[in-house]
């Protein structure tokens, strides 16, 4: 009998298995503990959380290897970590750390403005972001096993997740209305191969599992994105940017749990203490804008 | 004729792909988040996920009693994966068990991290000659088990990763991730006697059915638990 390691089945698998449930932004092994106390499905190591990235400016890059293998000793639950776009050294190194997951992110600074990582090559899963259906449906092309929408990361403001996640479930329902023979040009509109175009016109889902990040700081904003599509949520510094995390954060695993039950909601969002304070999107200059990274 | 239901613990996991088997085999999944949502159904599937996750949760909206007495009054149950862990005994290295039913010890993600995580068929005769295709993702493994648990199917070196107790069947890979779905329909098959018991047996109603009459004989379902033949996976 033949037994294979880290085919399409296990690494789109493990996303599944994510499903329903919150990955969070960590930064410390004591906050790995406290996510995973508070029922995380996963945790994502990085040096800052992504409000802080934008505050401290400069060049993001792939954390301390050292720091992700302290997160990956202090928890059991899946880690994930993030390399620069294009930058598929980084991602080299996360694999053979052994990481669970590799997140190709805009939050991090690009380092290749054309070209994403071949993701095909790895033995290690990749989730990657996107705004729209033929930004997903390029990003899996190229080996991505799990989606996230991106928002605008280390706002604290659900607008962008909102206008993403909407985006992708338009352009799936838009896809299944077509004509069979109209969806060669559909592929040439989405810019994305034709054979996942015509999946996803036949099934009317994306091939792998999709979860909505940027900007979700309450129970109600991972309530919202899971009533409009989301297999899941990633909160980054909604979390540990709230004035009590641990309380924070398990009131958004329960509501991303009972995302349709306006009562447990209620219930579960009271005395919270103030989540982050946000930021206005407008007030963000189109230059610091993290989303129109990648294409 | 009513349909049978089956619940699908919806913590959070796999929760969905059961429920898309469990249709393919005409089964309603019902989405248990609540202890009211156990309420007529007449089996129980603890799906894949994060068992830290699962266990939080479970206890969070009071599920564990009632699950616990549904497990002891015979209510057919199918874990996979997470869910196996959910109903071990003892977890090695591990937390206080959930649903201590199966007497086993568990060792969770027994293979090491997710670039360990495999595919690999395995005989498991209870289900016919046909192998069974698993997709282990970072997967437990069944250390060691009590006189009373049935090892339904083991890895070519040897290691035990499908097993039954009484009403309970576990195993630590995913058939839902691969179509399979005779282990459903044994499920199913199982419930369909625990409603309705054989001649000789002493008639018990499942107590939390909601209706009288009519009781379970949907096509697909329940012929021929032993495997002999006709279980075509989709």
């Amino acid at each position: 009998m033949t037994t294979e390691t880290s085919t399409w089945a296990t690494k789109k698998g493990l996303a599944q298995m994510l499903k329903g449930g919150v990955i969070m932004d960590v930064v410390t092994a004591e906050h790995a503990k406290i996510a995973e106390d508070a029922g995380a499905c996963a945790v994502m190591a990085l040096e800052r959380v992504p409000a802080d990235i934008r505050a401290a400016g400069g060049v993001a890059r792939m954390s301390d290897p050292a720091l992700i293998e302290q997160i990956m000793q202090a928890v059991t639950i899946p880690v994930m970590a993030k390399a620069r776009i294009g930058h598929f050294v980084e991602a080299q190194i996360l694999e053979a750390l052994g990481v669970d997951y590799i997140d190709e992110s805009e939050v991090l600074t690009p380092a290749d403005e054309a070209f994403h990582i071949d993701k095909h090559q790895f033995k290690v899963p990749f989730v990657c972001g996107c705004r729209d259906l033929g930004e997903a449906l390029r990003r899996i092309a190229e080996g991505a096993a799990m989606i996230r929408t991106k928002g605008e990361a280390g706002t604290g403001n659900i607008v962008e997740a909102v206008r993403h996640i909407r985006a992708v479930h338009g352009g799936i329902r838009a896809l299944a209305s077509r004509r069979e023979d109209e969806l060669f040009t559909a592929a040439k509109d989405l810019q994305a191969p034709y054979e996942l175009v015509a999946e996803v016109a036949r099934t009317g889902k994306l091939p792998v599992v999709n979860f909505v990040a940027g900007g979700i700081s309450t129970p109600a904003d991972a309530a919202l994105a899971m009533q409009l599509g989301a297999e899941g949520v990633f909160v980054g510094s909604g979390i540990f940017k709230s004035d009590d995390p641990a309380r924070m954060a398990r009131a958004i695993v329960q509501a991303t749990t009972h995302f349709d039950d306006p009562r447990i909601l209620a219930e579960v969002s009271k005395g919270l203490g103030a989540p982050m304070r946000g930021i206005e999107l407008a007030t963000i200059a189109e230059a610091d804008r993290l989303a129109v990274r990648g294409w | 004729m009513t349909a049978m239901k089956i619940g699908v613990l919806a913590m959070q996991g796999a929760f969905a792909e059961h429920i898309e088997i469990l249709r393919q085999v005409g089964v309603e999944g019902i989405q248990v988040r609540l202890p009211r949502d156990l309420a007529g159904i007449s089996g129980l599937i603890l799906p894949g996920g994060e068992s830290t996750t699962m266990r939080k949760l479970i206890d969070r909206w009071g599920l564990r009693e009632p699950i616990r007495r549904l497990i002891d009054g015979g209510t057919p149950v199918l874990g996979t994966c997470a869910g196996m862990i959910l109903l071990s005994r003892h977890i090695v290295d591990g937390d206080e068990p959930v649903f201590p039913v199966l007497d086993m010890d568990i060792k969770r993600n027994a293979f090491g991290r997710q670039l360990d995580s495999f595919e690999a068929d395995l005989a498991v005769p209870l289900l016919g000659e046909r192998p069974v295709h698993g997709v282990f993702i970072r997967a437990p493994v069944v250390e060691r088990v009590g006189a009373k648990v049935d090892v339904l199917g083991r890895l070519d070196d040897g290691r035990i990763v499908a097993v039954r107790e009484r009403n309970v069947i576990a195993t630590a890979f995913h058939p839902e991730l691969a179509g399979e779905t005779r282990f459903h329909r044994l499920l199913a098959t199982m419930a369909s006697d625990h409603d309705e018991p054989g001649e000789g047996t002493e008639r018990r109603h499942h107590p939390l059915r909601r209706d009288g009459g009519g009781r379970v004989s949907s096509e697909p379902v329940g012929r021929d638990a032993t495997g002999a033949g006709g279980w075509a996976a989709s």
